[in-house]
């Protein structure tokens, strides 16, 4: 058994909440730029230019990319070997996005109540936390900062199995044409297929950590993704003003499902795609 | 692109009609922010026969929330927030005499219309480049409502802030025109 302390998780989640506001990944930084040595439309390559040349101050000056620094996602990987010692483990995460967002000079845009008293909780907690228990002896934090101008746009459809592939392209198309030039394009795609309604949304959530120039081990889901990506890239919505860079990538991942059902569900990110982990 | 347009506030309704969607331009003077809980307020005001914190007649409006400045700085990162949540009260807040707003993303038939009555134009900043539209913001003064953190009404002085005119008086819509050369699905 390893013993972690709940101080250690609260600094190491402060940190991630800080370094994911400022610094965009390099994969895409580096998709950014493809995208506009591609891109077809001047006014499209202007705004390509902007987004890149935000990215490098924030990057350089340690601001946050967008002023909506998002709600926290975490994902938590906990060795079942661990004993964490000084307190609970959510509490211990929820300091952390307290610390980083407050300390960083993040956005706190998280209101307490959704419907009749949206008071503001003034730290950005708490997060939405997401845990597995898993074999060994450490703690993996997978950070996401959800910008809620894409997450607005994001969709769920419960297709059925006759509905098949085409359904689902269908299904992506759809949402991303009604998200149309609103989620701050080029927006990268999550996709998460089968499970029950639930776990589609959490799946479509999780595809979104793996980098963007990383396409599926799977053949048959690579090439998914790639032509998802093509049409995508067809609804000319473009980088917010017309163009032929709507996404960057898009991201499927798949789980086992009813014979009954075939759930897709589609997270729609910014191209302010920030996630970050690190191991305790 | 096409030369750009300069704009100083405050901006008059014969002003805003002269410009077309697709302009390219950079706003000097003072604008407001004013996002949705500030919105829900004004409306809410203007239902009691309350009068407004500040005088929109000829103003622009920033759609805006923005995150916490560094010491030494005037605001935050600062780009525009999607426009379409203020849509519900923006006839409303036109009618006070609004001739300028800016934000991201689309709008609805009844602000399009409120806008062609109102001479209204409606301009889009690039969403999400927000550290780089903050260096056109000099300074950052909450006028009304400072409980509402930074959906706070505020006062910002700009300098050659940059926007695209995209939807103008006569309700040319140029994320229309802008996507409908390379739609193929």
């Amino acid at each position: 058994m390893r013993i972690i302390q709940a101080e250690a998780i609260t600094e190491a989640v402060a940190k991630l909440c800080k370094e994911t506001a400022y610094y965009l990944p390099e994969d895409v930084y580096e998709a950014l730029k493809k995208g506009r040595e591609t891109e077809k439309s001047p006014v499209g390559c202007d705004v390509l230019d902007q987004i890149i040349k935000n990215a490098e101050i924030a990057r350089d000056e340690d601001r946050p990319i967008c002023q909506d620094t998002g709600m926290a996602i975490v994902f938590a990987e906990i060795g079942q070997d661990v004993h964490i010692e000084g307190g609970a483990f959510e509490d211990a995460v929820n300091a952390g996005v307290s610390k980083g967002y407050v300390d960083g000079y993040l956005r706190k845009s998280v209101v307490k109540e959704p419907i009749f008293n949206r008071v503001n909780t003034k730290d950005n907690t708490p997060a939405i936390i997401y845990v597995r228990i898993v074999p060994g002896d450490k703690i993996v934090l997978k950070l996401a900062a959800k910008g809620f101008g894409s997450e607005n746009k994001s969709g769920l459809k419960m297709l059925v199995p006759a509905d098949g592939v085409e359904g689902v392209k269908a299904a992506v198309l759809d949402i991303v044409k009604h998200a149309d030039c609103n989620p701050c394009p080029p927006i990268v795609v999550g996709v998460g297929v089968g499970g029950t309604m639930d776990a589609a949304a959490v799946l479509s959530k999780k595809a979104l950590l793996r980098p963007t120039n990383v396409r599926h081990p799977e053949p048959a889901y690579a090439k998914l993704e790639e032509e998802l990506l093509e049409m995508v890239n067809k609804t000319g919505i473009g980088p917010q003003l017309g163009g032929t860079t709507t996404a960057m990538a898009v991201n499927v991942e798949y789980m086992p499902t009813h014979i009954a059902g075939l759930p897709v569900a589609v997270t729609i990110n910014c191209h302010a795609m920030r996630h970050k982990e690190c191991e305790l | 692109m096409a030369e750009k347009i300069r704009i100083t506030t405050p901006l008059t309704e014969e002003q805003s009609r002269k410009l077309k969607a697709g302009d390219s331009v950079l706003i000097t003077g003072v604008i407001y922010s004013a996002r949705d809980a500030a919105h829900k307020a004004m409306t809410e005001a203007l239902a009691r026969g309350e009068k407004l914190p500040i005088d929109w007649k000829n103003q622009i409006v920033y759609y805006l929330g923005p995150s916490p400045a560094k010491p030494g700085d005037p605001i935050g990162s600062a780009g525009p927030t999607t426009s379409g949540r203020m849509d519900a009260y923006t006839p409303t807040m036109l009618d006070q005499g609004i001739t300028g707003m800016i934000g991201k993303g689309s709008r609805k038939p009844a602000v399009v219309e409120s806008m062609k009555k109102n001479g209204t134009t409606y301009f889009a900043a690039v969403g999400g480049a927000a550290a780089l539209i903050a260096k056109s913001i000099k300074k950052y003064e909450v006028i009304a409502y400072p409980e509402l953190g930074p959906e706070a009404l505020a006062a910002l002085t700009v300098e050659d802030f940059p926007a695209i005119v995209v939807i103008d008086t006569e309700g040319n819509n140029f994320y229309e025109i802008g996507q409908k050369p390379y739609r193929q699905i």
